[in-house]
């Protein structure tokens, strides 16, 4: 199995995310992370799905995908040459001794503290899945209370857009 | 101003824009708005059944029959649930349906109020599209492409949910004169290079087969078929979802595949070294355990939907297009090959087939205690009926059993449930037929359980007069299941006894129901047939009715089984003719 990052323009109408989960779970396929958002044309919302599976079963999720009307273009992305990032927000008992080794790890990690209790404070970090990893492992000994991550947006690098093309319509005879 | 109409009015005008002139349909609370405008309508039809069920298959055997999109109409919660079952088998078997709904007023959507069933959540998996409609404004556009949608590509079943306020609220019409649907352009024209590809492989290959699916009727390719056929001299098989594709009198026509399909059938698709797939999707059924299937084949696989190509048998040349086109390409690519001094040698492998055809035709006994043989009353009629006659079967032993002993000759003759396997699938879709072509004569072959289900549309076949001709194949029993009893539940017959043959443990007893009472007590002329000598004369006698619905009781043996069989889950080298009884290979391998 690996992970495959799929981009998906959809049109931006309600049921749209009842029709593409309730695909994933009738043919049987788990999604690893999901966020929906809208995109710079109104009328349109970018998926990006992040699935765990084999070449093959990937080729039919994307075709069954692609045979949902209100699905207008599928793009994988790849990670190399694709920007790839969650959110995550972690609050973290924090006291007068390991407030100042939590700060520390905070600069490291190039996130940023949202919020700050007598006993806590509140940390939000964006980054990859790596990255996210490995700051939630060197807090972990502070003690986590509660954390809440996004799913995964990705935007290939590079000039080009996937949203150009693929919104042009040709009108057909009814 | 532009004409202010309600949306109902709106709703109807559209239906008769998009060419529909025949609906099935029962009015309820939600949907009544609809009807009102609907009687003032002198284009469409409103033939109203008996239960919605009715509706939708009646719907598909008119699409099937006729081509066209089948329209059906219920009203919201129960009479849209009950849509759910044609709308599955539409979906499964690639049937161009529009189902129209009413839904409860939308300030009411999501309270749990009296008669509401989210039935666009409920039909997502098993349509091709669906829509709620809220605003009157929208309805025409809506219907347009639910149409477009339905009858294109890959054919299927569209819902258009309307909620009452929106049939009920003023609104303008205003028919669209294109559909723009940015997310869905099915692709028709295949490639020309993947079609090089294929007819390079079958001039190449010395053991092919055209294994041909119910896409080729969809896409109305069965003349293409031939031509291809009769250039290549390749052996054809054609799929429960594609008999009469091909014309089962064709000498290069080895019958159906799968389950119950014949030996040489079965065999030349085990033993191909290329499998030309034509708008078929190596169901389940077709290729008994997958991994066992077609061992030494490569496949050319064409099909208007992509996501049926490798889905189940990975596919060495992939076309996506609609079959016609590809088949007629084919065509040329293949004379192109024939020009350039290519052309196939399959002399070999025709011997080894013919020896498979002609060793293992297909057969049945005739039962010992004098009982009628039900193959021998579906062979019967096939020939009495004749080929220019529609065929709609249910599911099980006799829909098996149509398909092996009819020899049908032309598209579109024979209907039945494939995919979803639906009971009670023969009467109504029988009905559908009928209404769509009224001069055609259509025998519905149904079995006594399959009956049971759904035979309360005979109300709507004689009081609307569409004289239909139901073949009961009476076992007094759910045979197919009970043949799987005898198979491999050791004769134990857990409920699968049903009384209505007048058989209860070895004696006779009351016929629970009497069909021909029944068939009598909906207006309809019920007959009884029981021995072999009655068979034609009382086939000719349905032949002769034709001003109303005619039901023959043909009570026949409770034990026939359907041969060849595949055992299900095994593979399709394991065959058998008839019980533990294999075919021999040795000598021709």
């Amino acid at each position: 199995m690996s992970r495959h990052t799929l981009s998906v323009l959809v049109e931006n109408k309600p049921g749209v995310l009842a029709r593409i989960a309730g695909l994933f779970s009738r043919r049987g396929f788990n999604i690893d992370s999901l966020a929906v958002g809208p995109t710079e044309h109104d009328d349109v919302s970018r998926m990006t799905i992040v699935v765990n599976v084999e070449e093959l079963p990937l080729e039919q999720v994307t075709k069954q995908l692609n045979k949902l009307i209100e699905v207008i273009k599928i793009v994988e992305l790849d990670p190399a040459v694709s920007v790839q990032r969650e959110l995550l927000l972690i609050k973290v008992g924090a006291d007068r001794e390991t407030r100042s080794h939590i700060l520390e790890t905070v600069q490291l990690f190039r996130a940023k503290v949202v919020d700050v209790a007598p006993d806590a404070v509140t940390i939000e970090a964006t980054g990859n899945v790596d990255k996210l990893d490995a700051l939630l492992r060197v807090l972990e000994p502070y003690g986590i209370r509660e954390l809440v991550q996004s799913g995964m947006v990705a935007l290939g690098r590079g000039p080009r857009s996937i949203t150009d093309r693929s919104l042009r319509a040709t009108p057909r005879p009814a | 101003m532009t004409e202010q109409i309600t949306g109902a009015q709106s709703l109807v005008r559209s239906l008769e824009a998009a060419g529909v002139d025949t609906v099935f349909g029962i009015p309820g609370g939600a949907i009544l708005p609809l009807y009102d405008p609907l009687m003032d309508s002198s284009r469409l039809r409103h033939i109203l059944v008996r239960h919605e069920q009715g509706a939708g298959h009646a719907a598909e055997g008119y699409a099937t029959a006729t081509g066209r999109v089948g329209v059906c109409m219920a009203t919201s919660g129960p009479g849209a649930t009950n849509l759910v079952t044609p709308i599955a088998d539409a979906y499964m078997d690639s049937v161009p349906i529009v189902a129209v709904t009413g839904q409860v007023p939308s300030a009411s959507i999501g309270t749990d109020a009296f008669q509401e069933a989210d039935i666009r959540g409920i039909t997502m998996p098993i349509t091709k599209h669906n829509y709620l409609v809220t605003d009157p404004a929208e309805i025409p556009r809506t219907i347009a492409e639910a149409f477009h949608i339905a009858s294109t590509g890959r054919p299927g079943p569209v819902l258009v949910d309307v909620s009452k306020d929106a049939l009920q609220a003023a609104t303008s019409f205003d028919w669209p004169t294109s559909v723009d649907l940015r997310g869905y352009r099915p692709v028709a024209r295949p490639h020309a290079k993947q079609v090089r590809e294929a007819a390079r492989l079958i001039v190449e290959s010395r053991r092919p087969v055209l294994y041909v699916g119910g896409g080729v009727l969809k896409s109305r390719a069965w003349a293409e078929l031939r031509t291809l056929a009769e250039l290549t001299g390749l052996p054809v098989v054609t799929t429960l979802m594609a008999r009469g594709a091909f014309p089962d009198s064709h000498r290069q026509h080895l019958g159906m595949p799968g389950m119950h399909g014949t030996v040489g059938a079965v065999t030349a698709l085990q033993k191909a070294d290329l499998l030309i797939s034509l708008g078929a999707r190596f169901d389940d059924r077709v290729t008994g355990k997958l991994s066992s299937f077609a061992p030494g084949a490569k496949v050319v696989h064409a099909d208007i939907d992509p996501a049926e190509i490798s889905k189940n048998r990975v596919a060495d040349v992939p076309i996506v297009g609609d079959c016609r086109e590809v088949i007629a390409d084919l065509v040329v690519a293949i004379q192109a090959e024939h020009h350039a001094g290519r052309t196939g040698d399959y002399e070999a492998w025709w011997s080894q087939i013919d020896l498979w055809r002609t060793t293992y035709p297909l057969g049945y006994e005739r039962p010992s205690d004098g009982s009628l043989a039900p193959q021998y009353v579906i062979e019967r009629l096939g020939k009495i009926a004749g080929p220019e006659a529609l065929y709609v079967a249910g599911v099980g032993q006799h829909q098996m059993w149509a398909a092996q002993f009819i020899s049908y000759e032309n598209p579109n003759t024979w209907l039945n449930s494939g995919g979803l396997g639906t009971m009670g699938y023969a009467v109504p879709a029988a009905m559908g037929a009928k209404a769509g072509r009224p001069e055609a004569t259509v025998w519905a072959i149904d079995g006594d359980g399959c009956f049971q289900m759904t035979n309360q549309e005979l109300a709507t076949c004689a009081i609307n007069d569409i004289p239909i001709k139901v073949a009961i194949i009476n076992n007094g029993s759910l045979g197919m299941v009970r043949q799987w009893q005898t198979l491999f539940y050791n004769q134990r017959y857990s409920n699968t006894d049903l009384g209505g043959a007048g058989r209860g443990a070895g004696r006779t007893v009351e016929r629970i129901p009497d069909f021909v009472k029944l068939a009598e007590a909906y207006g309809c002329i019920g007959l009884r047939c029981e021995t072999a000598e009655d068979v034609d004369a009382t086939i000719e006698k349905a032949m002769e009715i034709n001003d109303r619905p005619v039901v023959v009781d043909f009570t026949v043996h409770q034990d026939a089984m359907v041969w060849p069989m595949v055992p299900a889950g095994t593979s399709n080298d394991e065959i058998q003719i008839a019980r533990d009884m294999a075919p021999r290979w040795d000598g021709d391998e």
